[in-house]
């Protein structure tokens, strides 16, 4: 019984509190997004030729997100059934556009005008663990063209 | 040193490519910051600890690749990648590799 009530204050507790922090992340994200618009992310590996006079530095961004206690029971249920896992796609795709904005802002200190031949990379660093937590980690790297005169 | 994860670099010419440069490192993490990640696994939420471990490792991998391309006479690193790996548990290594050349 005791371990029934533990159970489900946890549940409310990561429904509760990751939902909460999941929106402020997107509004958080969302307002970054805009704010860094004015320096693309270019997947090409070339420079194309107007950049030119230009000096180059690399630039990366990382994240480490966990999943909540609600969202992890829930796909834990999810794959009896087999389909698609949507409380763990939210999750990645929150860790993929927090790296690249990561990226982007270290771009801006530097001056940048884009970015280019970005790579991305995700790995779970607590994988094959038991107890194990939930995260996963994003990198997003590139070249920044900083534009001279 | 010039690092880049493109193939060239604008306005200069390769003149000699001196082979691929490595650097890598494993880390472990603490216990102290383990168990503050597990409360954070009921909430959800972004690890910070485990951000800066990770940046400040791939740092010093980053370093160790510089060191390596210096010592040959590299005076820049092309098309440099990143790579993550968990051998063990609680312990990942951070690998980065590119090409060491000198440009003129």
């Amino acid at each position: 019984m005791i371990d029934l009530i533990i159970l489900i204050s946890l549940l409310a507790l990561g429904f509760g509190f990751g939902q909460y922090r999941e929106n402020q992340h997107y509004k958080s994200i969302i307002k970054r997004e805009s704010a860094l618009r004015n320096i693309p992310a270019i997947a090409s590996r070339h420079l194309p030729t107007e950049f030119t006079p230009c000096t180059t530095q690399l630039v990366c961004g990382n994240v480490v997100i966990s999943i909540d206690f609600f969202k992890q029971f829930v796909s834990g249920l999810r794959t009896l059934v087999g389909g698609r896992v949507s409380s763990y796609e939210t999750l990645i795709d929150r860790a993929r556009r927090e790296a690249l904005l990561r990226m982007k802002e270290q771009a801006a200190t530097h001056g940048a005008s884009h970015v280019l031949n970005i790579k991305m990379e995700t790995s779970s660093i607590s994988k094959g663990q038991r107890n194990s937590i939930g995260s996963v980690e994003v990198l997003a790297y590139g070249t920044a063209i900083i534009s001279e005169g | 040193m010039i690092l880049t994860n493109l193939e060239s670099i604008p306005g200069k010419t390769i003149t000699q490519h001196l082979g691929l440069v490595q650097g890598s490192t494993v880390r472990a993490k603490h216990a102290g910051r383990d168990i503050m990640a597990g409360l954070k696994n009921i909430f959800g939420g972004e690890l910070e600890a485990y951000t800066e471990l990770l940046q400040e490792s791939r740092e010093e991998a980053i370093s160790r690749m510089v060191e390596q391309a210096q010592s040959i006479g590299a005076n820049a690193i092309l098309n440099i990648r990143f790579s993550t790996s968990s051998i063990t548990q609680g312990a990942s290594e951070l690998f980065t590799y590119g090409t060491a050349v000198k440009l003129n």
